[in-house]
């Protein structure tokens, strides 16, 4: 192992420190198991060597051998069981420990983090990766561990009854390894051969079955299974390869092993005539030479699975490691006017990729200002800043003198209320999902700020009212916009963020979205990405965006007059083409 | 469940001699092992108690000769076991592709082309796996293990009985601890998948949350959803801890009594030392086989469920039949709707309504309305994707359903509202519409699509590689290489789904005079946007599923009022209370 997978070992060690105990009572139960069931074939065998023959069988010793037998038999299956729910244990409450840390981690990371990482791979980590760690490094261990006793153990006892038969069976072992190893890197081969081409089909399948639509407009289906049929010939050829090459592993090794069983038989006889060992002595070596494979089979199995379990504990620790955004001061920001000031802010989100530099802007509380750009222009940015999701590299933002870096984030962010055009609810009741920002608020005012924000007339209309329990497609675009606009209405804040709607939402409930904003807008200090010619038109200043830059800045009509990128996009947008 | 699986037999059915050759050579190898203890037993009776070197000597040679045959029985049985498996696994997976490409929209949409592709790539493995493992062993194990009681038998029919009553017991609890602990799997299961939900809530709404300061909120959720897995975990644990030690117990109780018992028949006489110790390692073989039963149970079951899916895809019927009678066209009309209604899968609102409308040939319709009309709808009909619930489409004179299959699709070409291309060269994407078009054909195409720029900034041109799903080009792009897609078909229709939508206005405006040059297309432009469809000769304006107006830009500008709302709400200053002001 390498010396990283130490570091690594070390830290998942300190994670499982709190069940310490456990984990050495697992380890001592472990032992105790293993000796006694290697121990007890012993006593068979010893015990069998009492049943000599016709007429000669010593009964009374028999039935004391038998008994002991019986008692270690049940401390065997007791320790077993118990180190099982002791390993259940430590595994599931690891797991368990590590997601919780996880998810306080994530509330934590700076967003520059988790817009950097995608969402699916964070997940894995907290899901599949916690698994797979406390599995295999637990588990893992206590199979590695009980592997090695095994093998020391069974090794005394088969020196205890005969060294050279012993000796014979450690020499020919190795033999079973180099056949299974000869035959893994013939199969190695076509496994990859397979996994190449599975990709090609897999490749190919995800385009003409998830593109089965345009597939049949142009009516490609026999081509497409033309391809289809060359790969998958292709494929058979490999997988019947590789499966049948692979499948001959085991096969080949018990062959080995029972050469060496007939050798140990042969030996073991012709010691018997000599004198050197008893019957029962043979059959404990016969059983342990069928035996002796097996811990050598599961540690080499189990040391890949620890290999796999620390590469995704180095996963877990890059991420309950990452470096947490900046630590909150104390100080509280109040409920504010909604003054804005923006002061030489400079910001990139890579270092050689300079985006808003040099920005300044004043904004009285209840002015309207309106975000405009093309697609994909960057407009997020100016929010990151704003709410603090991301910090300013130089310069400052004030709200109402106040540098908002002195403050605590969720002070701040208190005082905005943001509706964005991704919708984020949660499947949880329409209530639950609107009282977000204000869990105490009444029924009365939950209904007053839904009729406000138009969202009441359907919410009226859902099979249990606020009750209704929302699913990701219960609701349309437009009244999952409108249900995040009553959420922001219920609590108002004295600054908004607000993203307008494009053309996903239909006519009608975009008036109802721009009425409820008309409201929420009255007498508060506005942001808003702005589709809309009347808002932009209305909006004290507008901020023009490009490729992520903020290219110009003014009111409509100074920015009309300059010609600019503005002029140029009001043109191509809103005028008449002919 | 099992009458579904059933049915993908027939895939095996090539394989039918390797099916059977298989587990036969299987049961060769396995008799191989059964031998080995009488073997063993009759060394120690006849050589060890005679003396005799000789009957060792012979008992050895045999060993070697039983391990040798052993392992070649098991290498043919692997060999065929392979061979049948992916051969299956390759049948079925042929026939399933055709079989969901032979689907219509109506299957596809209930189905979801996700659940589609994982039954063509996991549940098939995962069935490839199965067959080859029921082959390998689903007749050795239970073979092994009434093999050494039927061999216990064959030594001693007394100490036999002790196996009689052991096996059901060990039976017993091996598939009990399973039975019970199964459904609790899928409980556990579903636990995390909980848990994986509200993971991926508080990544995908982390700036909601950190808006509305609900961290704490969310953490308190997830700690609870975290417990109960662990919980429900370690109850499922309890259930499992319990095999190994109870099986072990069972097994060496019976050894225990099998030991004892022997001991009383050796003393009579009735069987010899040599016997006990087979007897003894008869006992041994059955647990192991047992316990890989098992885990071969919850492998097949698994199989069975994967094969069972795959099933239930095969059996779905494509809900459109075709006639087969050649049609000469006639008429000058192009599309005409007659009263049409149509409904998709378990929606109860009609998507589209009583429609009925006449659009003669080489006119230029624009189609258009807000999200949800009803305007894609309509395009799918004309191209017959879907059948209709009431009603008629008729295109170039005859009912969309008196044509063969494919020839309808011959004489529209398409421009869907997502602009999809495939990993290949850009030449081999164009093609698709017509896979004989000259290269003439093909730039044709791409200079009245306005993709003419597209091209030139290629190095390769027409053989510019175009990666899956177009990713290497931007949605602009994307969306004129669509348009140029279907212009190499030169079809008599072409429907553009609100295909324009990545393209600026000027774009969008060239695209459209370029059509226009078109003499002897009729064309559907759907679009969201006025500026788009207020040139066409007839414009089709759709509210809820209805058509609430058609005719020209300036008729329906005074006689339709929802045509008024969309065109001032994008075109306020020529609303006539601003005119004023604007000026």
């Amino acid at each position: 192992m390498k010396k990283n997978s130490f570091e690594t070992l070390k830290k998942v060690l300190i994670f499982i420190g709190r069940y310490r105990l456990l984990l050495v009572l697992s380890i001592i139960l472990a032992a105790v198991s293993v000796v006694l069931q290697l121990y007890i074939p012993i006593l068979f065998g010893d015990t069998i060597d009492l049943i000599i023959g016709k007429g000669n069988v010593l009964f009374a010793e028999i039935g004391s051998y038998l008994i002991r037998i019986g008692i270690l038999l049940a401390i065997t299956a007791i320790s077993m069981w118990v180190m099982n729910l002791v390993n259940n244990r430590i595994s599931y409450r690891v797991t368990e420990d590590i997601r919780r840390k996880a998810i306080r981690q994530i509330q934590h990371l700076p967003l520059s983090y988790l817009d950097g990482h995608s969402a699916g791979d964070i997940v894995q980590r907290i899901i599949a990766d916690s698994d797979q760690l406390s599995d295999g490094i637990l588990l893992g261990f206590s199979q590695l561990f009980s592997g090695v006793i095994m093998i020391f153990v069974t090794l005394y006892f088969m020196f205890s009854k005969n060294v050279m038969i012993t000796w014979m069976v450690i020499l020919l072992t190795p033999v079973s390894f180099l056949v299974a190893k000869f035959i893994s890197e013939r199969s190695y081969e076509m496994f990859s051969h397979q996994a190449q081409v599975k990709g090609r089909q897999t490749a190919l399948i995800n385009e003409m079955i998830g593109n089965e639509k345009i597939v049949k407009a142009f009516a490609y289906e026999k081509k497409a299974s033309e391809r289809f049929d060359a790969i998958n010939k292709d494929l058979q050829k490999y997988s019947q390869k590789a499966i049948f090459y692979s499948s001959l592993t085991n096969p080949s090794t018990r062959a080995v092993n029972n050469v060496i069983y007939a050798l140990v038989l042969l030996v073991g006889s012709m010691r018997i005539m000599k004198g050197y060992l008893s019957v029962g002595g043979l059959t404990v070596l016969l059983s342990y030479a069928n035996q002796y494979m097996k811990p050598f089979n599961d540690i080499s199995s189990v040391i890949t699975e620890l290999q796999n379990s620390l590469s995704c504990a180095d996963r877990i620790f890059e991420l309950i490691e990452a470096e947490t955004q900046s630590k909150d001061p104390d100080k509280q920001l109040p409920v504010t006017n909604g003054q804005i000031d923006i002061k030489d802010v400079n910001f990139s989100y890579q270092k050689d990729r300079k985006l808003i530099e040099n920005f300044n802007l004043h904004c009285d509380p209840g002015m309207t200002i309106a975000i405009v750009g093309p697609t994909g222009c960057g407009k997020t940015t100016l929010i990151n800043l704003l709410m603090r999701f991301y910090d300013v590299d130089s310069g400052m933002i004030k709200v109402d003198d106040q540098d908002i870096k002195e403050v605590s984030r969720r002070s701040l962010r208190k005082n905005y209320g943001m509706v964005l055009q991704e919708t984020w609810l949660k499947n949880d009741s329409v209530r639950n999902n609107i009282n977000i920002g204000k869990p105490d608020a009444s029924d009365e005012e939950i209904i007053e700020a839904c009729k406000k924000s138009h969202s009441y007339e359907f919410i009226r209309r859902l099979p249990n009212g606020l009750d209704t329990i929302i699913d990701d497609d219960s609701l349309s675009q437009g009244q999952k916009q409108l249900l995040c606009i009553s959420r922001v209405m219920l609590c108002m804040p004295p600054m908004l963020i607000l993203d307008e709607a494009t053309s996903s939402i239909d006519t009608r409930t975009e008036i109802y979205i721009q009425n409820a904003f008309n409201d929420l807008m009255k007498g508060r200090t506005s942001f808003i990405v702005a589709h809309r010619l009347s808002t932009i038109r209305n909006a004290d200043q507008i901020i023009v965006m490009n490729d992520g830059k903020i290219v110009e800045q003014g009111n409509h009509e100074q920015l009309l007059k300059r010609k600019g990128f503005y002029a140029k996009l009001y043109n191509s947008q809103f005028a008449p083409t002919e | 469940m099992m009458a579904d699986v059933k049915r993908l037999g027939v895939y095996l059915k090539d394989y039918l001699k390797e099916s059977i050759l298989s587990p036969l050579f299987k049961l060769l190898e396995a008799l191989m092992d059964l031998l080995v203890p009488l073997v063993v037993a009759y060394a120690i009776n006849e050589g060890i108690g005679n003396g005799d070197n000789n009957v060792i000597i012979r008992c050895f040679v045999l060993l070697i000769a039983l391990a040798i045959a052993g392992m070649l029985f098991s290498f043919t049985a692997q060999y065929f076991a392979a061979k049948a498996s992916v051969g299956f696994a390759t049948r079925l997976r042929q026939s399933l592709f055709d079989h969901i490409l032979s689907l219509s929209y109506k299957e596809l949409d209930a189905s979801g082309s996700d659940t589609l592709i994982s039954r063509m790539t996991s549940d098939i493995n995962q069935l490839q796996t199965g067959v080859n493992m029921s082959l390998r062993l689903l007749l050795r194990s239970p073979f092994i293990v009434f093999g050494s009681m039927i061999m216990a038998f064959m030594i001693d029919v007394r100490s036999a009985l002790i196996f009689v009553i052991s096996i059901p017991v060990l039976s017993a609890v091996v598939f009990g601890i399973m039975y019970v602990s199964i459904p609790l799997f899928a409980k556990a299961q579903h636990a995390l998948d909980k848990l994986l939900g509200i993971t991926r809530e508080n990544l995908s709404g982390v700036r909601v949350i950190r808006a509305f300061c609900k961290e704490d909120d969310e953490i308190r959720e997830f700690d609870e959803k975290a417990h109960d897995l662990t919980l429900i975990n370690e109850h499922v644990g309890r259930l499992s801890a319990l095999m190994n030690p109870l099986t072990y117990v069972i097994v060496n109780i019976a050894t225990i009594i099998l030991i004892r018992y022997s001991a009383f028949r050796v003393y009579a006489g009735q069987i010899r030392q040599g016997d006990v110790v087979a007897l003894y390692n008869y006992m041994a073989q059955i647990i192991v086989e047992l316990i890989k039963l098992a885990s071969l149970t919850i492998t097949i079951n698994r199989s069975i469920a994967c094969g069972d899916r795959v099933a239930k895809i095969l059996e779905l019927r494509s809900s459109m039949s075709y006639k087969t009678e050649e049609i000469r066209q006639t008429g000058e009309i192009a599309v005409r709707f007659s009263d049409v209604s149509f409904a998709y899968n378990n929606s109860s609102a009609d998507s589209l309504e009583n429609a009925s409308f006449e659009i003669r040939k080489k006119e230029t319709v624009g189609i258009i309305g807000s999200t949800g009309s009803g305007k894609s709808t309509l395009a799918n009909l004309i191209c017959r994707f879907y059948d209709v619930d009431k009603g008629k489409v008729e295109v170039l004179g005859h009912d969309v359903k008196d044509y063969p299959q494919g020839v309808l699709l011959e004489k529209i070409g398409i421009v869907p509202q997502k602009a999809v291309l495939f990993e290949g060269s850009i030449r081999d994407n164009l093609k698709w519409g017509n896979e004989s078009a000259s290269d003439e054909d093909l730039y044709e195409a791409i200079s009245i699509a306005q993709a003419t720029e597209v091209i030139a900034n290629k190095k390769d041109g027409l053989d510019e590689w175009i990666e899956q799903g177009g990713r290497n080009l931007s949605g602009g792009q994307r969306q004129r290489l669509t348009i140029a897609r279907a212009l190499v078909k030169k079809p008599e229709i072409l429907i553009m789904d609100d295909s324009a939508s990545a393209l600026d206005f000027a774009t969008d405006f060239r695209l459209r005079k370029a059509i226009r040059q078109l003499k002897d297309m009729t064309v559907f432009i759907v679009s969201q946007r006025c500026s788009s469809v207020k040139d066409a000769d007839k414009i089709l304006v759709l509210n809820d599923g209805m058509i609430v107006g058609q005719g020209s830009h300036e008729e329906l500008l005074t006689a339709c009022k929802t045509y008024q709302e969309i065109y001032y709400s994008q075109f306020p200053e020529q609303r006539p209370e601003n005119k004023e002001v604007f000026a």
